[in-house]
């Protein structure tokens, strides 16, 4: 009995969102007579923190502090009609969205205030604490909430804003069925060291590493927390997950994660990320998103990994022992590949 | 079949309701008492969003049948801040961005708690132990433990 150390890489160009069908998300956005504003979406925020982003892009277009903002996803059947939180596309897709309803609304309130105060709204600007004042003269001001009052009891006018972002259908070459369904790429590259044990089968993931280019990142330690979580469940796809096996027939199968088997908290391995930011031309305030990308490179480099650690090619996931015993036996015993280096250097 | 009295107190304050003899505790607190500091996850024992203080061991609510808990000190999440402070768990879990949908976050922070009240100065590994019952499908559970590491060396940290 031995164990066997591999390593393996993967590196992923993600597409964010999917434009089938234009792909489009709208939001709208008012302000109510406190001076506050609300952002209505039917995207929802699975916990991967899609309110805080938007609420982050709300606040920054509109000119107000973000305590003044409130997203409200409540009802999609109430709400602004969206293609819904999937395909990686709630930064980019919604952020557009917003970006677009707040330039609206920030119109009407820059106008609200400029009747106010008698000047020009092109000469107003917004200090990001609550108020609104004349560009070099701070003294001639007027806070949100004393605009957003006039503008209700007494202009008659709504601080309001619709945005939506839609990318064109791209059209299929009939000679050749090429398309464009995608508009901005995220990118990522993972490392990942595993230990396979040639007796039982089994596969410690030793380390990751990894570098990720998600345009500018919005919130860091969101992004943070959904690269580590993403990457765990990167881990159960590659070696855990399964509804098999099928003993003695299916419906004796297990049939959620409560019945079949993830990785527990014992079980997590180091994680070491890198973001790299380059901002994308069409992105909100150059944003992308991690999303789904999070897991996805874990899945083939731990499937290289374990290749070149016993030689073991598995192409049907979850990699589990008895894939790993079977291709031993049918390989005739471990068959390591090169070695290649030691630990990834961490910073 | 016929209602049964139960009384226990929950929180610290006393609590008296009627429940069906077979009746969980999950159930009691949540529909029965509008408690709904533990989740209902599987119904099953395997998730451990469920997870309460009965008497200050960590007990699966939806496990346990709720006239077991005649007389006992129940304690919830729902109990853990002290008016506008929260418990330094609650804090280290927003510092660690220990939740990402929450859904798992009531059991996570009542394993903590009954880990910290027994050993305030906890190892990784015990931690680890300690949170092998719950089940968290979004963070990957590196931010929970460093939550708890984190949390145990803050003051105040074995408040009850
Ligand atoms: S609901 Fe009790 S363990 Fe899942
Ligand atoms: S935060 Fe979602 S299950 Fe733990």
């Amino acid at each position: 009995m031995a164990r066997h150390e591999g390593r393996g890489m993967a590196s992923v160009n993600y597409p964010i969102g999917m434009n089938l069908g234009g792909d489009p998300s709208q939001a709208l956005i008012h302000s109510n007579p406190d001076g506050k504003f609300t952002v209505a979406l039917s995207a929802i925020d699975l916990g991967q923190g899609m309110k805080q982003v938007s609420r982050q892009i709300a606040a920054e277009t509109l000119g107000v502090p973000i305590e003044d903002v409130y997203v409200d996803t409540a009802d999609s059947d109430t709400g602004p009609h969206d293609m819904g939180s999937f395909a990686s596309r709630g930064t980019h897709r919604m952020g557009n969205a917003i970006i677009v309803a707040a330039r609206e609304a920030r119109g009407v309130l820059l106008e609200a205030a400029a009747e106010e105060l008698e000047v020009n709204a092109a000469d107003l600007v917004t200090d990001g604490r609550g108020n609104i004042h004349v560009r070099g003269a701070p003294s001639r001001s007027i806070t949100v909430k004393a605009t957003a009052q006039a503008a209700q009891f007494k202009q008659g006018k709504t601080i309001a804003g619709r945005g939506i972002f839609l990318i064109p259908l791209s059209a299929v070459d009939a000679e050749t069925g090429e398309m464009n369904p995608n508009t901005a790429f995220a990118h990522a590259c993972l490392v990942a060291d595993v230990c396979v044990d040639d007796e039982t089968g089994e596969v410690e993931v030793l380390r990751m590493t990894s570098a990720y280019e998600l345009g500018r990142v919005i919130n860091p330690r969101m992004v943070e927390q959904q690269l580590v979580g993403g990457a765990w469940m990167g881990i159960s796809h590659a070696l855990y997950e399964t509804p098999e096996p099928y003993y003695p027939n299916p419906e004796h199968g297990p049939r959620d994660f409560n019945e079949y088997l993830m990785p527990g908290p014992g079980d997590i391995a180091p994680y070491h990320v890198t973001v790299l930011e380059r901002p994308a031309p069409d992105g909100p305030f150059g944003g992308k998103g991690p999303g789904e990308m999070c897991a996805n490179p874990v899945l083939p480099a731990i499937a290289n990994a374990v290749y070149n650690a016993v030689g073991v090619r598995v192409d049907e996931l979850p990699i589990t022992p008895e894939k790993i015993l079977r291709g031993l036996k049918a390989n005739g015993g471990v068959k390591p590949g090169p070695r290649r280096g030691g630990p990834v250097n961490w910073r | 079949m016929a209602k049964l009295p139960l009384q226990f107190r929950l929180n610290g304050s006393d609590r008296a309701t009627f429940v069906d003899p077979a009746s969980n505790l999950l159930d009691t607190l949540r529909r029965g008492l509008g408690d709904f500091g533990p989740k209902y996850g599987c119904g099953q024992g395997t998730c451990g969003v469920c997870t309460v203080l009965v008497d200050g061991e960590p007990q699966l609510a939806c496990l346990t049948l709720a006239v077991s808990c005649e007389g006992r000190q129940i304690e919830t999440t729902s109990g853990m801040a002290d008016g506008p402070n929260l418990h330094p768990l609650q804090d280290a879990f927003m510092d660690h961005f220990a939740a990402q949908c929450g859904f798992c976050t009531p059991g996570m922070l009542t394993a903590a708690r009954a880990l910290l009240a027994k050993n305030p100065q906890p190892s990784r590994e015990e931690v680890v132990e300690a949170i092998s019952g719950n089940i968290c499908r979004c963070t990957g559970y590196e931010p929970i433990i460093a939550a708890i590491l984190a949390a145990a060396n803050a003051p105040g940290a074995r408040r009850a």
